[in-house]
């Protein structure tokens, strides 16, 4: 408790940088200029020994005093005195909720702070990269939107969650799963699958894979959230535990395996603690239709946004290795995307019964 | 041909008629076949002039009555002085609220210069009797069918005849008439006539009874009525609506427009048949002489010219041409270069009174009037005239400053601006308020990229905003689509003419939104700071954990804020571009502060109304206004003026 005490000063402490940066620039006749790295491709760098997206030293100057930036800025300053209320007060909030909390119309004008929640949501990642503090340690947490279900006991808030006795359901992912809120008690399994879908998360729950297969299913609907990637990254630090992902055959899907193994462009400071570099992809895999003899009237054609999307994969260094460029350029080709659902053209149980257990076997994943 | 088909005819239909009856002989089909008089078609085909339906008929004949009006006043070159009044009547009965009524009396007085008796009968009712149809002169009406139409009209549907006072002078009596049309010989019928008592010294007084229907909104009489002033601001108008209430439209523009000329037809313009017949009836023995005399712009040297390129012999006598000769002859003339038929028949309303029209009937911020130099389609001579005013007035402005604490929900925005731009058309000065679509003026005001000018518009639609279009054609023959007058037909050069025009305006219009966007982002520019500081402050202090001097730090920020935007010079910079006209010929400003441009003056007439016949320079000097110089130094010296003014105030 009392080591959670002074992080939380810490974090604090840099959120009242943000009003003294203002402070001694006004008492030095200066712009107030707050310098945020760039969140952007161009500012990131693959760093192919450790295998993460880590972010540059290009930083842009936010400055009060010119008319294009004065409302980001004093929104930055709005933002950060809400989260730094957050810290005082010890609570965790939503995004929008801190878009609520800031947002009040200027006095005697008829302009309020902030009109969309689109406009807050940047700022606090600007805030986290800019004091290089986690969002879990803002206490920003998002919507539960991942699940977990397999042979592991968690405790979370002194309470002990055996996600073998959850029943279909499972434990519901919360967003922010640091050591100090969640421990892992117990983890006998063998490697974790994280499925893209919900869908097939449910088959493979319904069907019981992880326990003849002993393995920890989890999902995170779509682009996982940061508690399912933080989650997975502890169980394959922690118990040593292989990750492997299950995505669909498109350019999406390959995107996302490639945020779990090494990070997001947008929030690449943070791959450190979320990436996993040893992750496998484990399918969809474009050669899957032929070998496992997907009929082709159940691909969906690619799409110009697919195309254009695979043709920037094909670009990012992290992409670079042979096997991923001829995987891609064989999706790109063959002009066909695959869902993870159309295996149940073969069988409804096609996935738990053939076709994971067959990939299992062959060990035909990539890295 | 004809001969053959003469005989073939009865040999061939013989058979068929004398077998079992004869259905009708051809002589007792003979006996059915006669003349048929104008006005017996018309009554049975009342929709080609405008009848089709009661609240269409009522506008109609308004609209005939003061049209008929306010040509006799301005070829009189009197100041017009109209008064209209539309009342509900029931027979013998209290009349029903205007709304439900189904009949109405219409009372058009005007000062004009009366109609000697002889001829108020026919004038009123015979159909296409008058003054304007053989001339070539712009005037509203054209062809002598209005008035006598809208009498007939009454006299079909509520059995009244027409009623008319008429005086030509203080001296002279007033006379009473009341006409009626026999429909079967399209003849007067006098059902009384005396002479009277009348209040009025000169004019006329026109009095009918009709049914029709009374209902507020687009292309109703009062919207035409308020149109009719935009276009005409030197009449002076008052309406009696069927409400009981009474409109005043004083007099805006104090100079008659110039009388427009009579004259003779453009080569260009006429069509073989024509020219057959003007060369039966000409009065030259020659045809050099025919064409010179007859034709304007045909001098005695081209006039042999083109008898040269025909090859006819330029002292033929024109009555011996006809055939092959009379066709090779209307070639020659259309491959002849002839200059453009004179102008001064022509009398456009002028971008002045445009203005002045546009400025006193609506309510808006930018005003700008555009009159294109003449053009020509089909040897006639025309003039476009464009016009725009812009906005919702200072007033609304003030309105919703007041509204200001309001916060605003997500999602919300400030202004919504999804009406359409209203379109009035004008041919000759008269509004047209039926089939916007069908006419060459709706189709320039879609073709033109209005978005160009800082003004949304969706495709195929209207541009959207507050404001008014205005489009006049001016033309000694304006090329309708149909008898009603309702719509201008799509010709090139016409369309053309009012894009250009449209054009001009729409690029005025943008440079002022433009400055007036510039002003209010510096307005802004300045503004922000101050409002964010405070905000800036507030958080700081929270941050700092309320621990924080914060009336130091403001003033410290508010100290960079000034330094950064320039400070006083910015303060300069605004009062300098807070608007104007500068550089926008023909063109009002309002803001809150005050109107800047060519801004009317209103006159106040000497009591008694007594005008002299040429009223027009007499009250140019009471108003001691000095003739302006036209052109851009026109606005640049009214700016100056106006801004001065406000300095003082």
């Amino acid at each position: 408790m009392a080591q959670r005490q002074r992080r939380t000063s810490a974090v604090e402490k840099k959120l009242v940088g943000v009003a003294d940066v203002v402070i001694t620039a006004a008492q030095r006749h200066r712009d107030p200029t707050i310098a945020i790295p760039v969140r952007s491709l161009s500012n990131v760098t693959f760093s192919e020994r450790k295998g993460l997206i880590e972010m540059g030293k290009r930083k842009q100057a936010r400055s009060f005093f010119n008319v294009g930036m004065a409302k980001k800025f004093m929104q930055t300053v709005l933002v950060a005195d809400a989260l730094c209320e957050l810290q005082r007060a010890n609570l965790t909030t939503s995004l929008r909720e801190i878009y609520y909390r800031s947002k009040h119309t200027i006095k005697n004008s008829h302009e309020n702070t902030l009109d969309t929640q689109d406009e807050s949501d940047p700022l606090i990642e600007d805030l986290e990269v800019t004091l290089a503090a986690l969002r879990e340690e803002l206490h920003v947490r998002a919507e539960n939107a991942g699940s977990v279900v397999g042979p592991l006991v968690l405790v979370d808030d002194g309470d002990r969650v055996d996600c073998a006795r959850l029943g279909k359901g499972g434990y519901s992912v919360p967003s922010i799963v640091e050591p100090e809120y969640l421990q892992i008690k117990k983890c006998t399994a063998d490697f974790v699958l994280l499925v893209e879908k919900g869908t097939q998360w449910n088959r493979l729950s319904e069907d019981k894979f992880w326990r003849k297969y002993n393995c920890i299913l989890l999902t995170g609907n779509g682009q996982p959230p940061r508690g399912v990637r933080r989650l997975a990254r502890r169980l394959h630090e922690e118990r040593r535990l292989p990750v492997y992902v299950l995505v669909d055959n498109d350019p999406w899907g390959y995107y996302i395996y490639s945020v779990v193994k090494q990070g997001s462009i947008n929030l690449a400071f943070e791959s450190q603690r979320m990436a996993i570099p040893k992750a496998k992809f484990i399918g969809l895999s474009s050669g899957d239709a032929e070998s496992y003899g997907l009929p082709r009237n159940v691909g969906i054609k690619l799409n110009d946004k697919d195309i254009a999307r695979a043709r920037e994969l094909l670009g990012y260094t992290w992409f670079q290795k042979k096997s991923w460029q001829a995987e891609i350029k064989r999706m790109l080709s063959s002009g066909l995307k695959y869902e993870l659902d159309a295996l149940a053209n073969k069988d409804f149980q096609y996935l738990t019964k053939k076709y994971l257990p067959r990939k299992l076997k062959e060990k035909d994943w990539l890295d | 041909m004809p001969t053959r088909g003469r005989k073939l005819h009865p040999s061939k239909t013989s058979p068929v008629a004398t077998q079992p009856k004869p259905a009708v002989s051809a002589v007792e089909m003979g006996a059915r076949q006669r003349e048929i008089s104008v006005s017996e078609f018309f009554t049975k085909n009342r929709h080609l002039l405008g009848f089709d339906n009661p609240r269409k008929a009522l506008l109609t004949c308004v609209k005939e009555a003061v049209d008929n009006a306010l040509d006799a006043c301005e070829e009189a070159g009197i100041l017009p002085d109209v008064i209209v009044k539309v009342e509900a009547v029931a027979n013998g009965e209290a009349p029903p609220p205007a709304s439900q009524a189904s009949r109405f009396r219409i009372t058009v007085t005007d000062n004009g210069p009366g109609i000697i008796r002889q001829q108020i009968p026919p004038i009123f009712a015979k159909l296409l009797y008058g003054s304007k149809f053989h001339r070539l002169r712009m005037s509203r009406g054209q062809q002598g069918i209005g008035i006598s139409a809208a009498g007939m009209y009454g006299q079909l549907t509520t059995g009244k005849p027409v009623q008319i006072i008429s005086r030509t002078s203080a001296r002279a009596p007033a006379h009473y008439f009341e006409v009626q049309i026999d429909t079967k010989k399209n003849e007067p019928q006098i059902l009384e006539k005396k002479q009277i008592a009348w209040e009025s010294q000169r004019g006329t007084q026109v009095t009918m009874e009709v049914e029709g229907r009374y209902q507020k909104g687009r292309a109703s009489v009062d919207e035409y009525v308020e149109q009719t002033i935009i276009a005409n601001p030197h009449v002076k108008l008052t309406y009696l609506t069927p409400e009981g209430d009474t409109k005043e439209y004083p007099r805006t523009y104090h100079e008659l427009p110039p009388a427009p000329r009579e004259i003779k037809p453009h080569p260009y313009g006429i069509e073989l048949g024509m020219l057959l017949k003007m060369l039966q009836d000409t009065k030259s023995h020659s045809l050099s002489g025919f064409l010179a005399s007859d034709f304007s712009r045909v001098s005695p040297r081209l006039a042999e010219d083109i008898c040269k390129a025909a090859g006819l012999s330029a002292r033929a006598r024109p009555r011996d041409i006809h055939g092959q000769a009379s066709e090779t002859l209307y070639k020659a003339i259309q491959s002849t270069k002839i200059m453009a038929p004179p102008t001064n028949c022509l009398s456009p309303v002028g971008e002045k009174a445009i203005l002045s029209g546009l400025y006193q009937q609506i309510k808006g911020e930018f005003y700008t009037a555009v009159s294109r130099p003449p053009a020509v389609y089909r040897g006639n001579p025309f003039v476009i005239e464009a016009g725009l005013a812009y906005g919702r007035g200072p007033e609304h402005g003030d309105e919703s400053q007041e509204s200001k604490p309001i916060a605003l929900a997500e999602g919300e925005t400030q202004e919504n601006d999804h009406e359409l731009a209203r379109l009035i058309r004008y041919a000759n000065r008269v509004p047209l308020l039926y089939q916007q679509s069908a006419c060459v003026i709706y189709k320039s005001v879609l073709d033109t990229t209005w978005r160009n000018y800082g003004v949304s518009q969706s495709r195929g639609a209207l541009p959207s905003g507050p404001m008014v279009v205005f489009a006049h054609m001016a033309s000694v023959w304006v090329p309708f689509t149909s008898e009603s007058k309702e719509a201008i037909a799509d010709y090139d050069e016409i369309r053309k003419e009012i894009t250009l025009a449209l054009r001009e305006c729409g690029r005025r219009l943008g440079a002022f939104l433009r400055r007036r966007d510039r002003a209010h982002s510096e307005f802004r520019r300045r503004n922000i700071f101050e409002l964010y500081i405070e905000e800036v402050v507030e958080s700081c202090n929270r941050l700092k954990g309320g621990r924080l001097p914060t009336a130091k730090l403001k003033a410290q920020l508010q100290r960079i804020a000034m330094r950064r935007t320039g400070g006083e010079k910015t303060d300069e910079l605004l009062g300098k571009n807070g608007g104007g006209p500068e550089g926008l010929p023909h063109s009002i400003i309002v803001t809150p502060e005050g109107v800047e441009g060519e801004v009317p003056v209103l006159i106040r007439e000497a009591p008694g109304g007594a005008m002299s016949p040429n009223g027009a320079p007499e009250d140019e000097a009471k108003a001691g206004k000095p003739s302006r110089p036209r052109g851009k130094t026109t606005g640049r010296a009214t700016r100056k003026r106006a801004t001065a003014t406000r300095r003082k105030a």
